[in-house]
């Protein structure tokens, strides 16, 4: 544990150096990009992977985020303010999760699922029609506070550092082990004393906190939102999903790795055939969906599972 | 004062009266074996007791409190833990991490539930497999697993669903000595079984049901010589299957 927090504070130190070397913006967006990425598949992996409580919506969560930071501006703050956004769109992301999850966890099955992707279309409409509040659909623009990326690398990697923190120590705490009790079998669950609604609702509000942080960085670092990008189903909800599931679902790294090859791929194929770009991370994601479901991470974890059981001796059983 | 009381608990589901009128008490540091033929409402009462299903009439009484229509979480917590007839493992968690999960029922701490959890895997004594994952396990280890699971709540009162059901004759040996280590420990228990055999062993009294209504009450040997228990295992003579003709 020690050895491994000590690794990975080098990994960290190491990474945050980048900027120093890399002096290329466009190298630079890309990894602003990936740590972005890597935060909204790690808050989504909680909920959705941890937890097992699918979201197809999580966009609402990003949008609200976006929008709060956007709205600061809006009513007169300087960008410099906005960056408190990050914080507040994070609470404000909470807060509306509080509401819907205190009304769909009730429930089990599909419910929430559904629910939350009805609510950020819900929210995408609203963000069109309250012109007074959000500019409708012509969005929100301002000039970024930085000129430099690699501020916003900094930012963007502390933040996706601490979310990854904060998973590690909630998963090896009793939160964790509700989370994972509650994914597994909730009748189970509630009979070993875990009061799953609650638990569920305390999974979302994590899940949507970073969610929003990660809206507020996504208004504070492009300048510009509108509705249809940040309350988008295909580019921000499913692609969260996506994300998690191309890495492994419900492993520590593979939100990472997922969200960096999304970046690569996306990328890659962009510059070779332009909009093309997007089938062939489609046919990436359907590769890996059928033959390794685990996701690559997840994949890894399993083989190397399975090498260590049997090693290990079978325990005796009582002869018949 | 009884441990756990039911007075005149009845469930119904629609047209079926899956309980009916159901009222016994259970005093501590008593094994209460609950028999009846398939389909006689035993686990459902277990669901009624344990918080699944609220009663539609009657009350539930445990350790002096109200606990009928209290959800399941809030039942474990006052010390009233069950297993299930159809085990449910959390598959993908080793069986230390199963155990662990309910052992945070009584501590906050990790290495405080670990401790409850390596005693509980011990005490049912599977503490070879605690590195395994649970969805692994063959059918023996997962009833074993339900027991450590229920222990490391550290209940007062135990409802054990069919621990013996499937296991080989050496299994249900050994499992007829940890429910009496159990037993031993100060934890009363209420058990559902089929095998004659365990539940003449280890109860001090049995409560016989079918069609969710008490139909006997005694000691193991009262029931057993009990005409109406015998009835309803074995039929009435003279009874004819529906449809068989019965006209004369």
């Amino acid at each position: 544990m020690m050895k491994k927090t000590l690794v990975g504070g080098v990994c960290l130190a190491a990474l945050a150096l980048l900027p120093l070397v890399v002096r290329n913006p466009y190298v630079l967006h890309l990894l602003i990009m990936s740590c972005l990425w890597i935060l909204l598949g790690q808050s989504w992996n909680l909920l959705g992977g941890y937890t097992g409580q699918v979201s197809f919506g999580h966009a609402a969560f990003f949008g609200v985020g976006a929008y709060t930071s956007a709205i600061l501006v809006k009513s007169g703050f300087s960008p410099a303010v906005a960056w408190s956004g990050l914080l507040l769109g994070g609470i404000v992301a909470a807060l509306l999760a509080s509401v819907i999850g205190w009304i769909c966890f009730r429930l089990r099955g599909p419910y929430f699922a559904l629910s939350v992707l009805a609510l950020s279309e819900v929210l995408r409409l609203v963000a069109v029609n309250w012109k007074q509040l959000t500019n409708g659909a012509e969005g929100i623009l301002y000039i970024p506070a930085f000129t430099s990326k690699a501020y916003y690398y900094w930012i963007i990697l502390a933040l996706a550092a601490l979310c990854f923190g904060v998973i590690r120590v909630v998963m090896r705490s009793k939160l964790g082990f509700y989370f994972l009790s509650i994914r597994e079998d909730q009748d189970c669950a509630e009979s070993l004393g875990v009061d799953t609604t609650k638990y569920k609702l305390y999974s979302l509000l994590i899940s949507a906190f970073f969610t929003g942080v990660a809206g507020s960085f996504y208004m504070n670092y492009l300048g510009f939102i509108d509705p249809g990008i940040v309350f988008s189903v295909h580019d921000i909800s499913v692609m969260m999903i996506l994300v998690t599931m191309l890495g492994g679902v419900a492993t520590m790294w593979g939100p990472a790795v997922g969200a960096v090859l999304y970046i690569l791929v996306s990328e890659l194929f962009r510059v070779w055939v332009r909009s093309g770009h997007l089938i062939f991370f489609g046919v990436l994601i359907i590769v890996i969906i059928i033959f390794f479901p685990q996701g690559i991470v997840g994949t890894i974890n399993q083989w190397r599972a399975g090498r260590r059981q049997r090693r290990a001796p079978v325990p005796r059983q009582e002869a018949a | 004062m009884s441990l756990l009381e039911l007075k005149g608990i009845s469930k119904r589901f629609g047209g079926l009266m899956a309980v009916g009128n159901m009222s016994f008490a259970l005093e501590k540091g008593e094994i209460l074996g609950l028999i009846g033929p398939n389909g006689a409402g035993k686990t459902t009462i277990f669901n009624l007791i344990n918080g699944y299903f609220s009663p539609t009439a009657g009350s539930i009484f445990f350790d002096g409190k109200r606990i009928d229509g209290a959800k399941p979480h809030v039942v474990c917590r006052l010390g009233l833990a069950r297993t299930f007839q159809v085990v449910k493992p959390l598959a993908r968690l080793t069986v230390l991490e199963n155990v662990m999960a309910s052992a945070f029922c009584r501590t906050d701490h990790r290495e405080e539930a670990r401790k409850i959890a390596l005693e509980a895997t011990a005490f049912a004594e599977m503490e070879d497999w605690s590195d395994r994952t649970a969805g692994s396990l063959p059918l023996g280890m997962r009833k074993r697993l339900e027991m450590a699971r229920a222990l490391a709540t550290k209940p007062q009162l135990l409802l054990l669903d069919e621990n013996f059901a499937g296991l080989n004759p050496s299994e249900v040996e050994k499992t007829i000595e940890i429910v009496k280590k159990i037993h031993a420990s100060g934890i009363t228990i209420l058990i559902i079984e089929h095998n004659m055999r365990v539940i003449m062993a280890i109860s001090h009294r049995l409560l016989c049901i079918n069609y969710g209504e008490k139909i006997a009450e005694g000691t193991p040997r009262e029931v057993a010589e009990n005409q109406q228990v015998i009835d309803a295992y074995l039929g009435v003579a003279g009874d004819r299957p529906p449809g068989g003709g019965a006209h004369a």
